[in-house]
């Protein structure tokens, strides 16, 4: 049975993919295909997320091959919860994608693209090997290439050249990190690796081998030195597209972050995780800096992501540095509150954006507005996401935040934590920013005939109006609900902090 | 042996590096073809290298001669090529679109997404 549980969330999307590629003409086909394959991710996300719940990490062998010879494949709470937040993401989009992608991508196979990209995310959410790891991202990376460039409009050509060329850096340098460690130890299976990189007498080493899956995570999360691609390329394609890519990708890069420097490298900490929360502040600060600077609706969501990466790898920092195993867990419960909390709010965020977009448009601020008070219903739903980012309670964004403050208050991390909140009135600031400009502000003078707001149909309304709603729903009640999820969060956290649990859990052993 | 193939190795990154640095997107696409090129190599060469020991097990023997070469760098290296040709392939579908697009080769023209 756990076979099946931890084996579906890649069989689904993969079937989705090439079912939907064999219905290549069939679009109206296509569309129902990706939202079942989409709901059933989800589904499927749910199932193993109860079942780890219930039963603890849960594992098993591609192929049967006894361990640590072949792939495994792993499920602890983190890496559940994170299929679920795929699952989530997929769905929102897909329908979203029903009424606001155009034809000419429909006809050429963005709804299979869009599941071979969350089959990637998944494979890399469940894999239990460094180098299987790799593929996974590849496999998302090739996916989000081609979603990225799909149309070939010409900022998209220019933000796909960046956005290809630096993840292409990223792969090279991930592959020199997965080669050096295994002419180290012999062995990619994570769990294997953390048992035998705690007897390798060469720290130096190891450490440097460290800093290079930083660096090749650090540019997939676009963390402080390494963010340059995302906001070139992040607001080139359709809307329904950056938000699947606002939603997901980066947090693939978070994951793999939190997988390995909690997992593998966990022996010099005090070097390692002080440098990933330096880098955390800075990624913070130039984040909300680059957004308070931008005029465009998508590009000040763009620098946002940034900024809010930080706050996700600052919790990884705390926990190293923490003195007591709770101090650590409740860092890292925080670290994954937060992304829970994100993914779901700037999805929402950037669905909201291209809804604006259709009604005035144009990204542009300073040409959009009026939108409160044509619609004044879409206004609340984007004020719940927004005010959840900047961390107002009783929204979920509140909560993330509280936890990351309490482990570095506790951690005795005063400088961070004063940036921390220092961020989020800026986020505050550049939150009221779009509010003032899109909704709230009178509609300036159209300059152009086609910038004059137009009134949606009925249908296409719907699909668009249902995902958004839904997700800003699911904020109110990650926020109201803030003590179930946070149960969930911090015992994710204590699997990640006690790794024998997972390193047992993978390879056997004495218990 | 494998001094050698560690000074192969530097001198693609840093050609690899080079070639990125220029400005021209086909000197930058070379360059992300050395530098994957160069990551293989490393993979082999750390992997050990075996001369003339195949991982074969000999009729009537119970297990694997020690030393023997081993199998799984180069397992990896093949599945990291299947890879780096496909993400090379459309990489030049993509910048040749470009080149059409912008009318030019260098990287410093392409400015239309952010000023």
């Amino acid at each position: 049975m756990t076979h099946v549980l931890l084996v579906l969330p890649l069989l689904i999307p993969l079937t989705t993919a090439a079912v939907s590629l064999l219905a290549w003409r069939g679009i109206a086909l296509q569309r129902v295909l990706a939202v079942a394959g989409a709901a059933a991710l989800l589904c499927a996300g749910v199932a193993l997320l109860a079942y780890v719940w219930k039963n603890g990490i849960c594992t098993t062998q591609a192929g049967a091959w006894p361990v640590p010879f072949g792939i495994t494949l792993v499920a602890d709470l983190f890496s559940a919860l994170m299929v679920v937040l795929a699952g989530v993401v997929g769905l929102a989009v897909v329908v979203f994608s029903l009424g606001s992608i155009d034809r000419g991508r429909d006809a050429f196979g963005y709804y299979p693209l869009v599941h071979s990209l969350l089959l990637g995310v998944c494979g890399a959410f469940l894999t239990g090997d460094l180098f299987n790891l790799y593929v996974w991202f590849e496999v998302m990376l090739m996916s989000s290439f081609v979603l990225l460039a799909l149309g070939g409009e010409r900022p998209q050509l220019h933000g796909g050249i960046k956005y290809v060329t630096l993840n292409l850096v990223s792969s090279a340098v991930f592959l020199a990190a997965v080669a050096m460690l295994y002419g180290l130890t012999g062995t990619l299976n994570m769990a294997d690796l953390a048992r035998k990189l705690a007897g390798i007498q060469q720290p130096a080493l190891v450490s440097a081998v460290g800093m290079l899956f930083l660096i090749a995570f650090g540019i997939k999360a676009a963390v402080f030195p390494l963010f340059f691609w995302l906001p070139a390329s992040y607001h080139t394609p359709p809307g329904a597209v950056s938000a699947l890519f606002a939603g997901l990708l980066t947090k693939v890069g978070v994951y793999a972050l939190i997988r390995v420097f909690t997992l593998i490298f966990v022996g010099e900490m005090s070097f390692t995780h002080l440098l990933i929360l330096v880098l955390s502040g800075l990624t913070m600060v130039t984040g909300v800096l680059g957004a308070m600077a931008q005029q465009e609706f998508r590009r000040v969501l763009s620098f946002h992501i940034i900024s809010q990466i930080g706050y996700m790898t600052m919790g990884l920092g705390l926990a190293g540095l923490a003195e007591s195993p709770a101090m650590a867990s409740l860092a890292l419960a925080g670290s994954i509150f937060y992304i829970a909390h994100h993914i779901i709010v700037k999805t929402n965020l950037f669905l909201v954006s291209s809804v604006a977009r259709r009604l005035c448009g144009t990204f542009e601020l300073k040409q959009q507005g009026g939108l409160y008070q044509a619609y004044p219903f879409l206004a609340v739903l984007f004020l719940v996401p927004a005010m959840s980012l900047a961390g107002l309670p009783p929204l979920s964004g509140f909560f993330a935040k509280l936890s990351l403050v309490q482990a570095g208050l506790g951690a005795g991390q005063y400088a961070i934590v004063a940036t921390a909140l220092l961020v989020s009135l800026l986020t505050m600031f550049s939150m009221t920013k779009i509010w003032a400009e899109a909704f709230w502000k009178a509609l300036p003078e159209p300059s152009a005939p086609e910038a004059s707001p137009q009134r949606l149909s009925t249908k296409p309304w719907l699909t668009l109006v249902l995902p958004i709603g839904a997700l800003a729903t699911l904020t109110i009640a990650i926020g109201l609900g803030a003590e179930a999820v946070f149960t969930l969060a911090m015992r994710a956290a204590q699997q990640l902090i006690h790794r024998e649990e997972y390193i047992q859990a993978v390879l056997g052993g004495p218990t | 042996m494998s001094t050698l193939l560690a000074i192969v190795v530097g001198c693609l990154y840093a050609a690899g590096v080079y070639m990125m640095l220029r400005r021209s997107l086909f000197k930058l696409i070379l360059g992300l073809v050395f530098l994957s090129h160069g990551a293989n190599l490393l993979i082999f060469t750390v992997g050990g290298l075996t001369r003339g020991r195949p991982p074969v097990v000999p009729p009537g023997a119970t297990g694997l001669a020690v030393p023997s070469a081993d199998p799984l760098p180069q397992a990896l290296i093949l599945t990291a090529i299947v890879i780096g040709f496909a993400v090379l392939a459309f990489s030049l579908a993509l910048f040749h679109r470009g080149y059409q697009t912008f009318g030019s080769d260098d990287p410093d023209d392409l400015k239309v997404s952010d000023q």
